[in-house]
């Protein structure tokens, strides 16, 4: 385990010192966007698209613009005088802005209503006068791909059909070679709905135009607020928006999970409204626009999983359909427009695996929001984690003892996957073993034996994940073009208190305090006297957000990394004032020493006063340091979840008993924290995997457009998690550590699916899609007797 | 249609002139400034609006402002003087039961009344007490024992004081 090198007082790595940004969210005094209240702001509502499908064929600005209070109404055709009614996605696709003669999907956009208050904005939204002329919407995928199946994007030059596009990674041939000659093959359609982020505060943007000093400020709920600067600039420079005069500022986030990193259309007109009118513009979306827009997963994936009859596994292929709405708007990383889905082979030692996923268009929402996951790391964790249960089942093997035979040995690391990774480190066996002690595995195995004999439902369930986070490198990596690295920037005062600048940006993570405690750790600088500050584009370095477990791996990287360049100089100084070489001059955690003298010493702080007070000659003044840093790979977090439950035959009903999470993320900066994200993630585990899907009727309608009807797990539906920890230090990390937050996400839903499904196989149940619900379970219990 | 209110907030009176539809939330937020309360939904689901009104826990985003005339109300800016936490602010804060901070003052203002009516719950009593909140970040565990620490500390200040 990580032993500490500071002092509790310090508060370096492994320390679980309280959170320094509480007190404002405890006292109500947290600044949200929707807490923005500028001189003369006017506030925006949409006005959304009843039909899933259809044409516009009028829109009558009157009835809106007689209401009291209202001011203006912004359509599509507004929009394209000056070209903005289209914006551009980050995979190279298009989006509507507004629309100028079709809306693709319910609740789109159609257009804005700018009043003097919320309340005659949303009367004027009613009042408006819109008519469509409906037309048949494609919903199920499968059917978007019929040769008669109507043009959706006729708008895109040389698009003939509704395929976006194909992906493919490995070798088709051997692996195909594998399958046909392995003793045993198991085969599953795996379906991932669309599902939602849902954080409690919805998006909003304050859009504030200068029409004097041309400056544009934008207080926006954005995970990436540099990233979104340069895309408003690109998107909008031809209206005589320039970078320089951009500033936006993310303050306190109510929850990000990925649902803020895209661009919304609202955004943009609300942009373009405060830059046509010269006031502020505030637009606060509510909860069922929330939910009906912007999705996660929606992967339907045809998995084929072979191995030996003794159960080595032999080889892997999935051959995936990716639901896109209308547009690709996924926020992935320009090359890799399945994200990291070729992390699906799992934490298995074996050669062949081929992955194919062919994208296309359906009149729904766009998104591809990577919720909370490393961009489609859930996705194939619960590909390979299902099918490797099947497996188990199909060779009435223990499935933990599958696992253990398959495992990526510890000394196999680095490991090259057969998609391509290089998995940096990690001991799943070990890993796997502590999960198995911690839940009482072989107790409940004798427990379940037993209850089977009484004809009850109970059931155990694993998943041993690999995820893959923390993205850089920048030669593989890209938003828009624009490299993957992060930044950390450190000024130490005189007095040696500290100023360090991010190009991240908290949503709850507790950048504040882990930030503080890395530099703390390096310095010695206690870290309550240093202040944390992201979000903020005038004052913040360059870097690319918070959203993939990428803030530890590339900004926690670029806070140690600048830090240890202040030591280097501190080293001089120290060399100067105790007059000795530089080379006689010893650093243990927060002083400088005289080698084999260690009375003759100057801490930190003298250091730093000196490096403005006393300077020696020919040195730089001051104490300050940046660093960009790019990672040389990424990080792979693991952990072996186990969950037990027991499902009731006469109504569905699922208790979850016992859920136990070992993770490995390396060396841990805060272990409050990180146990806290891990409990965090866990729920949003068992929201997909029991509760929660986007569902749609025939129509495209949303049928669970509320949280009345979207199943958010209160305290009641999220159990009482168990967490504990193996720590396998990254090797190429400067810490040591690897990303957290997703991986219970990524890893819960596979594990209660497998559990739930293992209580239901003496009913012969050999598969059942998430959300497992008391109706799905009840009715497949009902199929089966 | 306007009406004249007057109620007090947080040991303040105040007095105005407001719509007969304008929500409380809203009156809180816009009218009073006061923006610890928080909207998260528009059905009554997730509590991030709730404050006290007359000693007990409400949805502020389904209350009318005209409903609070005459009431006595307490948000999140009112629960612990200045500088100073609530043993709920304090468990919260000690036990690591926010992240983000957005659900947590309306979660805090209903574990005030969930104590002041059972102030030694059970673990499965403080989740269902509070199961009219959604966070969605947390995932609870550190919430049940934030509230747990505070009764604690609420059932030791009580005996202090006898």
């Amino acid at each position: 385990m990580f032993k500490c090198k500071t002092s509790a007082e310090v508060g370096g790595m492994g320390h679980s010192v309280k959170r320094k940004e509480d007190a404002r969210f405890l006292h109500g005094k947290g600044k949200y966007v929707d807490d923005v209240k500028l001189p003369g702001m006017l506030h925006m509502v949409m006005v959304r698209s009843p039909y899933a499908y259809a044409k516009i064929t009028n829109i009558n600005k009157d009835s809106a613009l007689a209401v009291p209070g209202v001011l203006a109404v912004i359509t599509g055709q507004d929009l394209a005088q000056y070209n903005l009614h289209w914006m551009p996605t980050l995979l190279s696709d298009t989006q509507m802005v507004l629309p100028t003669d079709t809306v693709m999907h319910q609740n789109q956009e159609v257009c804005a209503i700018i009043a003097t208050d919320r309340y005659a904005a949303a009367d004027g939204a009613d009042a408006i006068e819109i008519e469509y002329e409906p037309m048949a919407a494609i919903v199920d995928p499968f059917k978007s791909l019929d040769k008669d199946a109507p043009l959706l994007r006729p708008d895109k030059e040389g698009q003939k059909d509704n395929h976006i596009y194909h992906w493919e990674r490995g070798n088709r041939e051997k692996t195909d070679a594998a399958i046909a000659k392995a003793d045993v093959v198991v085969s599953e359609r795996i379906y991932l709905p669309r599902i939602h982020v849902a954080s409690i505060e919805t998006c909003g943007c304050v859009a504030s135009y200068d029409k004097d000093t041309q400056k544009l400020l934008v207080y926006l709920t954005t995970q990436a607020p540099h990233a979104i600067r340069t895309v408003v600039a690109l998107v909008a420079g031809h209206v005589g928006l320039s970078e320089e005069k951009i500033r936006i500022i993310s303050p306190d986030i109510g929850g990000g999970f990925g649902g803020k990193v895209p661009v919304y259309p609202a955004y943009v007109v609300a942009i373009a409204a405060t830059f046509l009118i010269g006031k502020p513009v505030k637009w606060i979306e509510d909860r069922s626009e929330n939910l009906t827009n912007g999705f996660a997963r929606d992967y339907h994936m045809d998995c084929t999983l072979a191995a030996s009859k003794d159960g080595k596994i032999q080889a892997f292929k999935v051959k995936t359909l990716a639901d896109h709405g209308y547009t690709d708007s996924s926020a992935n990383p320009s090359k890799y427009p399945t994200g990291m889905f070729s992390i699906c082979t799992g934490s298995y030692d074996y050669a062949d695996a081929f992955a194919e996923l062919d994208a296309v268009y359906t009149n729904k929402a766009p998104g591809g929001v990577a919720y909370r996951c490393s961009f489609r790391v859930t996705e194939a964790v619960h590909a390979i984690e299902r099918m490797v249960d099947k497996l188990a089942h199909k060779l009435n093997m223990d499935p933990a003892m599958l696992r253990l035979q398959n495992f990526i040995k510890k000394e196999q690391f680095p490991y090259a996957s057969p998609l391509g990774w290089s998995y940096d480190s990690g001991d799943y066996e070990a890993t796997l073993k502590k999960a198995m002690e911690m839940v009482g595995y072989d107790d409940f195995k004798k427990e379940q034996a037993e209850k089977r004999k009484q004809g009850k439902l109970m059931g155990i369930g694993i998943s041993t994940f690999t995820e893959v986070v923390g993205a850089g490198p920048s030669k593989d990596f890209d938003i828009l073009g624009i490299a993957m690295f992060d930044s950390a920037e450190i000024r130490v005062h005189p007095t040696g208190k500290a100023l360090a600048r991010f190009g991240t940006k908290s949503q709850g993570q507790g950048h504040e305090t882990t930030y503080a405690q890395i530099l703390a750790e390096e310095l010695g600088i206690p870290y309550s006297d240093i202040e944390i500050e992201e979000g903020d584009t005038d004052t913040a370095p360059y870097g690319l957000g918070t959203y993939a477990s990428r803030s530890t791996p590339t900004a926690g990287a670029a806070a140690a990394i600048a830090a240890r360049k202040l030591r280097d100089k501190g080293k001089k100084i120290a060399a100067y004032l105790l007059e000795v070489s530089e080379e006689d001059i010893e650093w243990e955690v927060g002083k400088y020493f005289v080698k084999g003298a260690p009375e003759k010493s100057k801490t930190i702080q003298d250091v730093v006063f000196a490096a403005y007070t006393n300077i020696p000659p020919g040195m730089e003044p001051g104490f300050e340091a940046t660093h960009y840093y790019d990672p040389p790979n990424l990080t792979f977090p693991n952990g072996a979840y186990i969950c037990v439950v027991e499902v009731d035959k006469e109504t569905g009903s699922i208790d979850v008993r016992r859920f136990v999470a070992i993770d490995d993320c390396g060396n841990v900066i805060n272990p409050m924290i990180v146990e806290g994200q891990v409990h965090g993630g866990l729920t949003q585990g068992i929201a997909p995997a029991m509760y929660e899907a986007i569902e749609y009727d025939d129509e495209g309608n949303v049928l669970n457009g509320t949280l009345m009807d979207y199943l958010v797990p209160t305290a009641v539906e999220s159990p009482h998690w168990e967490t504990g920890h193996t720590v396998t230090p990254s090797p190429h990390h400067p810490l040591g550590a690897k990303g957290v937050a997703e991986s219970p996400t990524v890893g819960a839903p596979p594990a209660i699916a497998n559990a739930i499904i293992d209580a239901l196989s003496p009913l012969g149940i050999e598969h059942l899609d998430i959300p497992i619900t008391p109706a799905k379970v009840w009715e497949a219990i009902q199929a089966h007797s | 249609m306007k009406h004249e209110i007057t109620l007090k907030i947080n040991g303040q009176s105040v007095s105005a002139e407001v719509d007969s539809r304008l929500l409380l939330v809203h009156f809180i937020r816009e009218h009073l400034s006061m923006t610890g309360t928080h909207i998260g939904c528009d059905t009554s689901n997730c509590g991030a609006c709730t404050v006290l009104l007359d000693g007990k826990s409400i949805k502020s985003c389904t209350y009318l402002a005209v409903r609070a005339d005459g009431a006595e109300i307490t948000t999140i800016e009112g629960l612990a003087a200045e500088g100073t936490n609530h043993p709920i602010q304090q468990g919260f804060h000690d036990q690591h039961g926010l992240h983000c901070g957005f659900c947590t003052p309306g979660m805090i203002m209903r574990s005030v009344e969930l104590l002041k009516n059972n102030p030694n719950p059970t673990e499965e009593e403080i989740r269902w007490g509070i199961s009219g909140n959604l966070c969605r970040c947390t995932g609870y565990n550190n919430i049940v024992k934030a509230i747990q620490q505070a009764a604690g500390e609420m059932q030791k200040e009580k005996q202090t004081a006898v």
